[in-house]
């Protein structure tokens, strides 16, 4: 015992004592381990953009911003991508949020906790679901039967103006930016639900039961006392949805269609650019490699763009939230 | 779907017009609470359809060949020959070793954010980014390593596992992290007070106390990296036979199978991704019950 | 309120020669970032005996008492003037370390904190962060520890068991014994038994008679009874409140034997607060 021996006896007691190597060297591992996410996040768009440099010089800001995407010939446009990615995320932003934002209502303001934590579980189980299984599920079940409802919605609308050039015109198997937003906002609910589920909560109860107090009933509460409260962190919640949606590869390469093209009709078939790198990679080579990792450098630098404004927004919200 | 965010027009409502305001509010009150359930009802659509789906095709799949044999068949062979072993051993040993890179980095980096950072920008910023960095396509994470692993060092079951390391990376810190601020002050106190050092106070104390919730968010990162299609692509590539050698050579795995197969006009194809669809359901679901068993049974504090 | 008796037994031992000076406290202030929290405290402690810091909420005798084995470092922003001499020698200087000071000078806690292991592994969670890896050893600390601490009898048959399963007054014991375990050379106990029910408190009395000829013991109290039957020093703080920045400063007022705070205060202020008047 002799570290922990009384000091009593032992005359002046040695207090001094460096700090222990493995002390010290834990805390560095520590502080190495955190910095190692804005080393990746770093060598990410390093990386990514000295590959995609050829592709850069070759096709020039005219040909990137084509939406001619032609590898035979040596074009590589990259809006029918961009608009293919954009146009299947709006639709599934469309579909999933006010999904997202009931459930989660359900979840903090009408069902007890005992219900609400099997709930929570139920819309897990959604995120869980691996993305290439609900690609499988969609272009080999959901597909086929929307390609039935397509035509009949297309035959209805046919040559009312607006309807027509949305909703119009045949859909080949069923695959269509409609399609891919429908499987993405599948799969982008339970993020926003989780999400919005956490700003919602963050309302004080002195708020609501303020409300409550005025003889309001409960939605007129959520309206007076919890969405104001909220609405920020919903909309914070939303956006990393959009990103997610964006970024989102197996489903959309199985059913949007794989044809790059920009058209308002939205049953028709089209591409995204995670489903293009996905689809066309593999034997990619010279200019088109750089230029599909150019499409990965530009979807990274949006859904960074888009998360931190979305994070942003989610943590003021919060952080009001926590000082009212 | 515009009911959850706008007031129905009152005009709208007809013959409730008539009614008393009261009555009016409590029917509107309860169209609300009824969407939000419909909102649900839902949810639940798709989840219980393509889980009907996987199971009832998958199953009929799935026997101990199909998920043994050391090779995949061509595309054409029908059902029966083969099977989808070389992806089963590809997905647990990618996975895995994902893992093991992924849970203790993060771990360690949540300790940095909790127990050293305290409220110094630098901790601010690794926690703020580490947020932006869940939302990076996985994707972006393949193109990654291939472009700093692959083009160097070859296709490989490693390569695989650095970019799914990459995806979980975030998950596990910001879950972590949670778990860690739950942990009471006064017991890192009580270890000082015995003059403990302060890496003895987190690796005695702190993360001991707070192991169940950890362990818990450690699996189900695993849990959705396992399902990960999109940073294998290529990383490993693909082969038709086993590979268990996760450090050299292409590799398979399920995920990636089924993508390649979802689009063959061969029935046996067909098939084949619906079996591996439930074996890597299956694997998924496992990982993550075994995370709410855990939390049940090992969480200490809590909110 | 009547005067609190002071028992014989303690006034009789306060009354003799003082022991060795293990803490001299030389005009210490002590801030939370700009804040002073206590200010301009001296006073000095000794071997084998038990000092009582009372005073009203506020009045910083907790802060005081955390400089004593700087626990205070580890609250961001605090900081400490003045100087603190531990057996002769500077407890701030540069090169002392607060693990190995903590060491020597172990803390019982206001509200209970075991650690969730297991009863023995809580006591003998020192030991082995000090080295001590011999299974016999460790065997024999923990016996000792908690004999010491009166909770031997009670949990010997259960010493694998979690120690979250004990009740209030169990845990608080637990925690001496997890102090005792490194055998320090003092122990400070801030409001130990401030949750406690009387007779638990009673418990943790007794054993603070028991042990403090072998340890040097400072501690915290609200209840002025438990200062005179278990101190043989009393140090009464009290608060000034700076009217300009509306800060409170808390500050030594009397320093004395137990007897004589409670029976004799030279202080008025003391007098009005032993006896009820004002607190």
């Amino acid at each position: 015992m002799t570290q922990t021996g009384p000091a009593a006896t032992a005359g002046p007691s040695p207090l001094t004592e460096r700090r222990g190597f493995g002390d010290r060297g834990f805390q560095a591992l520590a502080l190495i381990a955190g910095l190692l996410v804005l080393v990746v996040l770093v060598l990410i768009a390093v990386s990514t953009a000295q590959q995609s440099v050829s592709w850069f010089s070759t096709s020039g800001l005219n040909g990137i911003f084509s939406t001619h995407w032609d590898p035979a010939s040596n074009r590589f446009g990259a809006m029918a991508f961009v608009y293919g990615t954009v146009i299947s995320s709006v639709i599934a932003i469309i579909i999933a949020v006010p999904i997202s934002i009931g459930v989660s209502l359900l979840l903090t303001q009408v069902v007890p906790g005992k219900i609400a934590r099997p709930i929570v579980y139920v819309i897990d189980l959604l995120a869980v679901v691996p993305s290439v299984v609900w690609g499988l599920w969609g272009i080999l079940v959901l597909a086929p039967w929307l390609q039935g409802i397509y035509g009949s919605i297309s035959s209805g609308v046919n040559g009312i103006p607006v309807l027509d050039s949305l909703f119009g015109g045949p859909s080949t198997d069923g695959s269509s930016f409609f399609t891919a937003g429908i499987v993405l906002a599948i799969m982008v609910t339970p993020i926003i639900t989780s999400l919005a589920r956490e700003v919602i909560a963050t309302v004080p109860a002195i708020d609501k039961e303020g409300a409550y107090a005025l003889g309001a009933t409960r939605w007129e509460m959520i309206r007076g006392a919890v969405w104001p409260h909220s609405q920020g962190g919903v909309v914070g919640a939303v956006l990393v949805g959009f990103g997610r949606a964006m970024g989102e590869t197996m489903a959309a390469a199985l059913v949007i269609g794989a044809s790059a093209q920009v058209t308002s009709h939205l049953f028709y078939t089209g591409y995204s650019i995670p489903a293009v790198i996905a689809n066309q990679f593999g034997e990619a080579a010279g200019t088109m490699r750089s230029a599909l990792i150019g499409l990965g450098l530009f979807l990274f630098a949006i859904t960074i763009v888009i998360n931190l404004v979305a994070r942003g927004i989610v943590e003021r919200s919060a952080r009001r939230a926590r000082g009212a | 779907m515009a009911a959850v965010t706008q007031q129905p027009a009152p005009g709208s409502a007809g013959p409730v017009n008539l009614r008393e305001p009261a009555g009016w509010r409590r029917t509107k009150n309860g169209l609300m609470t009824g969407l939000m359930w419909l909102a649900f009802l839902i949810v639940l659509v798709p989840l219980v359809l393509v889980l009907y789906t996987v199971v009832s095709k998958g199953a009929a799949a799935i026997n101990w060949q199909f998920l043994s044999s050391p090779t995949i068949p061509p595309n054409i062979m029908p059902l029966g020959s083969g099977g989808m072993g070389p992806a089963v051993v590809g997905t647990l040993e990618i996975t895995g070793f994902a893992a093991l890179i992924a849970i203790p980095v993060g771990v360690l980096g949540a300790v940095y954010l909790n127990e050293y950072g305290g409220n110094g920008i630098l901790a601010k910023v690794i926690a703020f980014m580490s947020d932006v960095m869940t939302g990076v396509p996985s994707i972006v994470m393949g193109l990654f390593i291939y472009t700093i692993w692959t083009l160097q060092f070859g296709y490989s079951g490693m390569g695989g596992s650095f970019a799914l390391a990459c995806l979980m990376l975030p998950v596990v810190i910001r879950s972590s992290y949670e778990m860690l601020r739950l942990v009471p002050n006064s017991l890192r106190e009580g270890s000082y007070a015995l003059g403990a050092s302060k890496a003895r106070v987190i690796l005695t104390v702190v993360l001991p106390s707070a192991v169940g919730g950890i362990v818990s968010g450690a699996l189900l990162a695993v849990a959705r990296a396992a399902g990960e299609t999109a940073p294998l692509l290529f990383t490993i590539l693909t082969v038709e036979q086993t590979n268990s050698n996760l450090f050299s050579g292409a590799n398979t795995a399920l995920s990636t199978q089924i993508f390649a197969n979802a689009t063959s006009p061969y029935v046996g194809a067909e098939q084949r991704a619906w079996g591996a669809a439930l074996t890597l359901i299956a694997i998924t679901f496992i990982l993550m019950i075994v995370a709410r068993i855990v939390t049940a049974r090992f969480t200490r504090y809590s909110h | 309120m009547a005067k609190l008796e002071v028992p014989e037994t303690v006034k009789d031992k306060a009354a003799a020669e003082p022991g060795n000076p293990v803490f001299d406290v030389r005009d210490v202030s002590t801030y939370y970032g700009n804040f002073k929290a206590v200010k301009n405290v001296s006073l000095t402690i000794h071997e084998n005996e038990v000092t009582a810091f009372i005073g009203p909420s506020g009045c910083g005798k907790t802060t005081v008492l955390r400089t004593l084995n700087r626990m205070n470092d580890l609250i961001p922003g605090a900081r400490v003037e003045g100087d603190i001499t531990y057996r002769g020698q500077s407890l701030y200087a540069k090169q002392v370390s607060p693990t190995a000071v903590r060491r020597r000078i172990g803390m019982v806690f206001q509200k209970a904190n075991p650690f969730p292991k297991s009863i023995y592994d809580n006591v003998a969670y020192g030991p082995r962060i000090n080295g001590i890896r011999k299974k016999s050893d460790l065997d024999g600390i923990v016996e000792r520890s908690l004999k010491q601490a009166a909770l031997w009898d009670e949990v010997k048959n259960r010493l694998n068991k979690s120690a979250l399963g004990m009740s209030g007054g169990q845990q608080q014991r637990l925690c001496i014994a997890r102090t005792l375990a490194v055998e320090p050379d003092v122990v400070l106990m801030d409001e130990p038994c401030s949750a406690l029910d009387p007779i638990a408190t009673g418990r943790i009395e007794d054993l603070m008679q028991e042990i403090k000829s072998q340890y040097t013991i400072v501690i915290v109290t609200h209840n002025m009874q438990q200062a005179t039957r278990v101190s043989d020093r009393t140090a009464f703080y009290s608060v000034e409140r700076n009217e300009e920045s509306d800060t409170r400063t808390g500050v030594l007022v009397e320093y004395d034997q137990t007897a004589k705070i409670f029976e004799n205060p030279s202080n008025p202020l003391t007098g009005d607060y032993v006896t009820g008047r004002m607190g």
